[in-house]
């Protein structure tokens, strides 16, 4: 038998919500968290809006001798993952070390504090980079650092892939559930709302240049002009469903199916990689297309990825024929971050019986996708599938379903 | 479980010493290394100044003006490593369906050369506070995130499979191809081009291992300068370099008729939950990957014929993974042979891995048991047999391989032959 893992604990640092309670009032609510950026002076940037993270103070929530040595988004982890711990009222000091490991994504590490350091190289010398800068800023430091807090000595792995890392990361962490780890820490926080991480990101093309937030991150909408970027992401608890079962843990659903592909080099005529992830992870789940309730889509609001998503969904599932939603046109995309907030919002569509909207969007027809708008839709969710892309060509599909 | 095993069948490396397996074993059963003093910067406000650098003229391999500038030189290592690893697998992999072929390359650093360079750029010298975007160069989000150089990867091959980059600082290496296993394993690909790249020797790594002195302060015989086990040893040389391999499912490579370096009998990877840069003397957590990695295998320890070591060559380092195989393999450490290649070939973090998993499959190859280098009086903590200064032959059918990293990862693989294991 292969082990079913199921998700127990969910822990949200979002733009539009800190901590998951904040996040699904926001969500269901339609409430954007995208505003100008504050963290840095962007003025002079074509791209000057961003979703970021409100209320956050480290120093609230972390002993003081971690911030000197942590990035930002090394610090949302760790209290992502405190709170996910604790919704799924875990006792980590009461269970066996080797029993619990931590498998985290990132798209590009500890990018803030790598600037300060290299602000510090060029500007002063060599002499004044921080002894923190080796493990601050590699992309294995969110891992790291939540095995050190929580004690946390089972496996543990870092997944890079842009996007679809943050699916990723969860399948690596089903993978040891099924050898045999009962619990792993799972998810991702990204953060670069820094001026080298914006103008990296600018770098890349995709970003929007619009200054007004309702209408600058629009995608499956014949104005789309690109995204708007952000910050945060979800931590979950991933455990084995029979030790959950077993200690009476609260279950959001199932972690039932996953695959992955790469898409062919730019300028093949061969078929995006995205139809095929997304059938293979429902077949993995052991579903077929009328199961699924929502997608939540990648959304990237640039119309060419947008055209081959809509394609991947329509081939599937037929035209206008399953309910789309875009919750992250609330919060930006957050890099590794967006798909495992993505799939909390999957959960709590499951729990609450509700798909939470896209905002802003006015849906091109032309894609055929059933976009759920302003409002959301309240409606059964057994499953739920989420998608997820990377820059280079990187496809995730997760499938979510209910366990009740 | 699936019941389906995993065998490498081609093989590339580029190591500092030489571009090529052959080049790669020669230098190891040599007994040379490959350390010098670094040369791409004036290394002159450092600490440490030492390096193991490959001399790599991307022209040399085939790529043209533009891929030179778009890719970091991580990522040409890995382009390189991948087609010479297809090529020397024999495998016609443009007559798979791509679909069930994967790529998965470790990275720890990733294009920390390029954002080294390009902040310099955009900065105008560490001047700019915010930094001016109108010198970004295009390609700057392929540094950003480091999987791009996966990217590229799967691009070279034809590769539409899961795809995707390991980090788990410096046992990246092993992790990735632990990872590659898995998914032959558990039936997402047949096939996956696996291993790691990184190419770091830039002034902010130099820099940023100088703060925590983990790399050497010795300047005055910089051949000599990486000494593990060594009572003299006092911190790792900073390397650079790539390995990729080919790795199948076993049933089909047999079908093909395929020449089998190995099989990737066991793996796994643990955390020691203890300190970001620190390690606890007792190895007990890297002995448990030990152990779960060789029960994976269903081999037992006394079989092990060689452990090839992480050996960084700090102080504290070495003695931890002497522990921790002690405790894992009992007496049976004592009369194994251990060696650290990081003496000949330096420490390239997140590459290092998948370049010793290469040494491995290419001492059960070739029988022979690389070397330490270096190593003339053992520190007295350190009292296995660590092969020093000379080669051995050796008969070679089970190798242990493990790594330990920043962020406390341990990890160990177990390579076999697979047809001593039939089951």
């Amino acid at each position: 038998m292969t082990a079913t893992a199921v998700v127990t604990g969910l822990g949200v640092t979002a733009p539009n919500g800190l901590g998951l309670t904040d996040y699904w009032d926001a969500t269901r609510a339609g409430r954007a968290g995208i505003a100008p950026v504050t963290r840095f002076d962007a003025s002079t940037y074509p791209s000057r809006l961003a979703g970021e993270v409100p209320g956050f103070h480290a120093a609230d929530h972390l002993p003081g001798r971690l911030l000197p040595q942590t990035d930002r988004m090394t610090r949302l982890a760790l209290v992502a993952a405190d709170w996910a711990l604790a919704d799924a009222e875990i006792d980590t000091a009461a269970l066996p070390a080797f029993d619990m490991g931590v498998v985290t994504a990132s798209s590009s590490g500890g990018f803030e504090f790598g600037e300060g350091e290299l602000r510090k190289l060029w500007s002063l010398g060599g002499r004044h980079v921080s002894a923190y800068q080796s493990f601050a800023w590699f992309y294995a430091v969110n891992s790291g650092q939540i095995s050190i807090r929580r004690g946390m000595k089972g496996p543990g792995g870092v997944v890079v892939s842009d996007q679809a890392g943050g699916l990723d990361a969860l399948a690596q962490a089903r993978r040891q559930i099924r050898k045999g780890t009962p619990l792993i820490v799972t998810g991702a926080v990204d953060a670069a709302v820094c001026s080298w991480g914006w103008v990296a990101q600018m770098a890349g093309g995709r970003m929007s240049t619009s200054d007004e937030p309702a209408r600058a991150y629009l995608p499956f909408d014949a104005e789309a002009r690109g995204h708007v970027a952000g910050e945060g992401g979800a931590i979950l608890i991933l455990e084995d469903a029979e030790a959950a079962r077993s200690r009476g843990a609260r279950v959001y659903g199932e972690f039932a199916g996953y695959a992955a592909t790469i898409d062919p080099k730019p300028g093949s005529d061969r078929e995006p990689g995205l139809r095929r992830a997304i059938e293979t992870a429902l077949a993995d789940a052991g579903a077929v297309p009328a199961d699924v309730d929502v997608v939540f889509a990648d959304a990237a609001a640039v119309p060419e990825l947008d055209r081959a998503e809509a394609a991947a969904i329509t081939a599937v599932f037929g035209a206008g024929s399953v309910p789309v939603t875009a919750p992250k046109t609330m919060t930006g995309r957050l890099g590794s971050g967006a798909a495992p907030l993505d799939v909390t919002a999957a959960l709590l569509a499951i729990r609450d019986g509700f798909i939470p909207p896209t905002v802003n969007v006015r849906p091109d027809p032309g894609y055929g996708l059933d976009l759920v708008g302003a409002g959301g839709r309240p409606a059964p969710v057994r499953t739920a599938l989420v998608l997820a892309r990377g820059h280079g060509g990187f496809n995730a599909a997760a499938v979510l379903r209910a366990t009740n | 479980m699936t019941g389906r095993r995993v065998v490498i069948t081609g093989i590339e490396v580029l190591a500092p010493g030489g571009v090529g397996v052959k080049s790669f074993w020669d230098l190891l059963s040599e007994g040379r290394t490959a350390t010098r003093g670094i040369t791409f910067f004036d290394p002159a406000p450092f600490r440490s100044r030492v390096a193991a650098e490959i001399d790599f003229l991307p022209e040399e391999h085939g790529f043209g003006p533009q891929e030179i500038r778009r890719l970091d030189r991580t990522a040409q290592f890995a382009v390189v490593a991948a087609r010479g690893a297809v090529a020397d697998s024999g495998l016609a992999i443009d007559e798979l369906d791509p679909h069930r072929v994967g790529v998965t390359i470790g990275s720890a650093v990733g294009a920390t050369m390029g954002l080294d360079q390009e902040y310099r750029v955009v900065s105008d010298g560490g001047r700019l506070d915010p930094v001016d975007h109108r010198y970004a160069v295009a390609h700057l989000y392929d540094y950003f995130v480091p999987s791009s150089v996966t990217a590229e990867v799967a691009w070279t091959v034809g590769a539409e499979g899961p795809s995707a980059m390991v980090s788990t600082g410096c046992t990246s290496g092993i992790d990735s191809i632990g990872y590659a296993a898995d998914l032959i394993r558990e039936g997402s690909a047949d096939v996956v081009v696996a291993g790691s790249a990184d190419a770091p020797i830039s002034p902010i790594t130099v820099a940023c291992f100088d703060a925590i002195k983990a790399t050497t302060p010795r300047l005055d015989d910089p051949d000599r300068a990486s000494r593990p086990f060594d009572r003299s040893r006092n911190g790792f040389v900073l390397g650079e370099g790539a390995a990729v391999m080919v790795l199948e499912e076993l049933g089909g490579a047999r079908r093909r008729g395929a020449h089998i370096y190995a099989e990737i009998a066991g793996y796994a990877t643990r955390s020691n939950a203890y300190h970001m840069t620190g390690l606890r003397p007792d190895g007990a957590e890297m002995a448990e990957a030990i152990r779960v990695a060789l029960d994976e295998a269903r081999i037992n320890g006394t079989e092990v014929d060689y452990i090839n070591a992480h050996g960084s060559g700090t102080k504290q380092n070495d003695r931890h993974e002497t522990a921790a195989y002690k405790r894992s393999l009992g007496d049976h450490a004592y009369r194994t042979p251990v060696s650290s290649i990081k003496s000949m070939v330096g420490h390239s973090l997140g590459a290092i891995g998948s370049i010793e998993i290469a040494a491995c499959a290419l001492a059960m190859e070739n029988n022979v048991v690389p070397p330490t280098a270096n190593l003339h009086e053992h520190d007295p903590e350190c009292d296995l047999d660590y092969v020093p200064l000379t080669a051995r032959d050796r008969t070679v059918d089970t190798v242990l391989k493990v790594g330990s990293g920043f962020g406390g990862f341990q990890s160990a693989m177990v390579l076999a032959r697979p047809e001593r294991r039939a089951r």
